[in-house]
């Protein structure tokens, strides 16, 4: 009922997408809708305690009734120190990165965290420059060890401070970060593949 | 190179290397081994038969389902999901499909819920039974897995019947469901809790008071609540560890909030509650599905959703409790058709991490005990 009516054009959607919107005029209605909500600032006792520390260093916002901290990479280690030790996020859910490679700083890490005593989410979102490290947060949560590994396998990105940082779900000697947008969904490492797996090539 | 007749002499052997070394040894267990699983390599570093520390080596069936997504639209995505954690395919779905309907600002209706939690607990109990014939297994139990897997078979005909699939099943579309129910489904899932509710009384016969059984799983693999939650580890494991945290309560989703049901936790983290609480949880689900049989509501089965799916720029995160703990999906869309990022936040690799702290000082039989209760699936650890 709700399937891509034409499943093969889909991959390619943009040039597809432009010539519609400027063809027929029953279309424009469609992407008017996406415009849809936008990102608000957040007040709480919490952000307004960070704001004064930080100042413009986070930037406290909700988007879809879900809060998000964009935060200055400097700031980073002790927003999460304080987020931990004061604000009881004990839980850390997630660590993961957005590639955006036209940026000046392309990527997003994102700690996303959890308090069990307040029942209640937040996302700590910041911008890094390719080849920059991030601080490490196994020693705020132990489960950061294998999340950040695997944001450096898909990413590059290094997290320093990081007691054993190496791939995780990639072998070792592979070379290229897969998640990375300039790495193609038919690229492979043939290199690797035709040493350790004695085929011509792993399509 | 030297000759072979030429004789050695005792002071020429070194004496630091005795030719059996009562230290350390380290060996290698996997990827192909029937107690990891699938394809877990756990490297052991042994003193005699305890275990001194291990390395769990993964990502041997990684498909790259992250980068996927981002060649594929939204709705082509869908079934990609059902094949991380293939023993509970309708979970991911519903985690996936409540991810996105939640970045496009809409909800399923009312009956689409009612269906959503009667399938994706039929699949909770359905992965229970697999957990606790493989692990039952895995101990030296045999009988277990046939009585499970004699069960499941129910379970999995009811998929078959609503979707035509019985493992990866794609139960669910983004707005919604895509099928009503068939005739006779009410019928065929309470036909088949009067069935299994005594079957559970079985499984516990066999197991719960069995000697062989408490001696292999009583105090093996602890771990407390706390060192759970600075490692992440969520789910059944997380609730035998004494913190009663479920997030059909914590966060209601889906039509969670009209269900009357408890969560059951243990005390002591080790094998046996974990075992207990499985069992428990498994009563609980049959509870959630008769109220939600009784209640199913009228009404159309899909929202009105457009058929070229374009979510807004943004982003989003939604969690579900999947039989194995939180499942989470963060999605970030640019306003095309395509997802810009998918990131599945697997409740089976952040569990795995805690076999290092559970099994350090235990015995080498304990390790399978602990990667059975840990209630794995590699294609979601590798995904």
């Amino acid at each position: 009922m709700a399937e891509d009516p034409k499943p093969p054009d889909a991959p390619k959607p943009a040039p597809d997408a432009e010539a519609k919107a400027a063809a027929p005029p029953a279309k424009p209605a469609t992407p008017a809708k996406p415009a849809g909500p936008v990102p608000v600032a957040w007040d709480s006792p919490l952000t307004a305690r960070l704001k004064e520390q930080f100042g413009s260093g986070v930037e406290p916002l909700t988007y879809l009734e879900q809060n998000y901290l964009q935060v200055d990479r400097a700031s980073v280690s002790p927003i999460l120190q304080i987020l931990r030790d004061q604000d009881q996020f004990d839980y850390c859910v997630d660590i993961t990165a957005v590639h955006y490679p036209n940026r000046e700083r392309p990527f997003d890490v994102l700690w996303i965290l959890y308090s069990f005593p307040h029942n209640q989410r937040l996302r700590v979102k910041a911008q890094f420059a390719d080849g920059e490290s991030v601080p490490t947060a196994v020693n705020l949560w132990t489960t950061a060890n294998w999340l950040e590994r695997e944001v450096f396998d898909m990413f590059g990105i290094r997290f320093e401070g990081h007691p054993d940082l190496k791939r995780i779900l990639l072998p070792d000697g592979w070379k290229g970060h897969p998640l990375r947008k300039d790495y193609g969904i038919l690229q492979q490492d043939q290199e690797w593949v035709q040493i350790n797996l004695g085929i011509e090539s792993g399509q | 190179m030297n000759d072979p007749n030429a004789r050695v002499s005792v002071e020429s052997i070194p004496e630091e290397k005795p030719f059996l070394d009562a230290s350390e040894l380290v060996i290698n267990m996997g990827p192909q081994h029937p107690a990891t699983h699938g394809v877990l390599r756990v490297i052991l570093k042994l003193d005699g038969e305890k275990v001194l520390g291990l390395e769990c080596v993964i990502g041997y069936l990684h498909r790259g389902v992250e980068k996927i997504a981002e060649n594929r639209t939204y709705t082509m995505f869908n079934p990609y999901v059902d094949r991380m954690d293939y023993v509970a395919a309708v979970s991911n779905g519903l985690g996936y499909c409540e991810a996105v309907e939640k970045l496009l600002n809409t909800e399923a209706p009312p009956r689409a819920k009612y269906i959503r939690v009667i399938l994706t607990e039929l699949n909770r109990l359905a992965s229970h039974q697999l957990w606790l014939g493989t692990h039952a297994l895995d101990i030296g139990a045999m009988t277990p897995l046939f009585y499970t897997f004699r069960d499941r078979e129910e379970i999995l005909k009811i998929f078959e019947k609503y979707c035509g699939a019985r493992l990866t099943t794609h139960a669910f579309r983004i707005g919604g469901c895509q099928y009503e129910t068939y005739d006779g489904f009410e019928q065929d899932v309470r036909n088949f809790l009067n069935f299994f509710t005594p079957k559970i009384d079985e499984y516990e016969e066999l197991l719960t008071a069995n000697r062989i059984w408490v001696r292999r799983t009583k105090n093996v693999g602890v771990i407390s609540g706390k060192d759970c939650i600075a490692l992440g580890v969520t789910g059944p494991v997380l609730r035998a560890s004494g913190v009663k945290w479920d997030l059909r309560k914590a966060q209601p989703y889906a039509a969670y909030k009209e269900f009357d049901f408890d969560i059951p936790v243990g005390e002591n983290g080790d094998t046996y509650d974990r075992y207990l609480v499985r069992m428990a949880e498994m009563r609980q689900s049959m509870r959630i599905i008769r109220q939600a049989v009784d209640g199913l509501p009228d009404g159309p089965v899909m929202a009105k959703i457009p058929k070229v799916l374009k979510p807004p720029v943004g982003e989003i995160y939604h969690s579900i409790e999947a039989p194995k703990g939180e499942l989470g999906y963060f999605i970030v869309s640019d306003g095309s058709t395509q997802p810009y990022r998918i990131r599945v936040r697997p409740p089976s690799f952040v569990n795995l991490q805690a076999l290092e702290v559970m099994c350090r000082g235990a015995l080498v039989a304990d390790v399978i005990a602990v990667i059975g209760t840990l209630d794995i699936v590699l294609g979601e650890v590798d995904r």
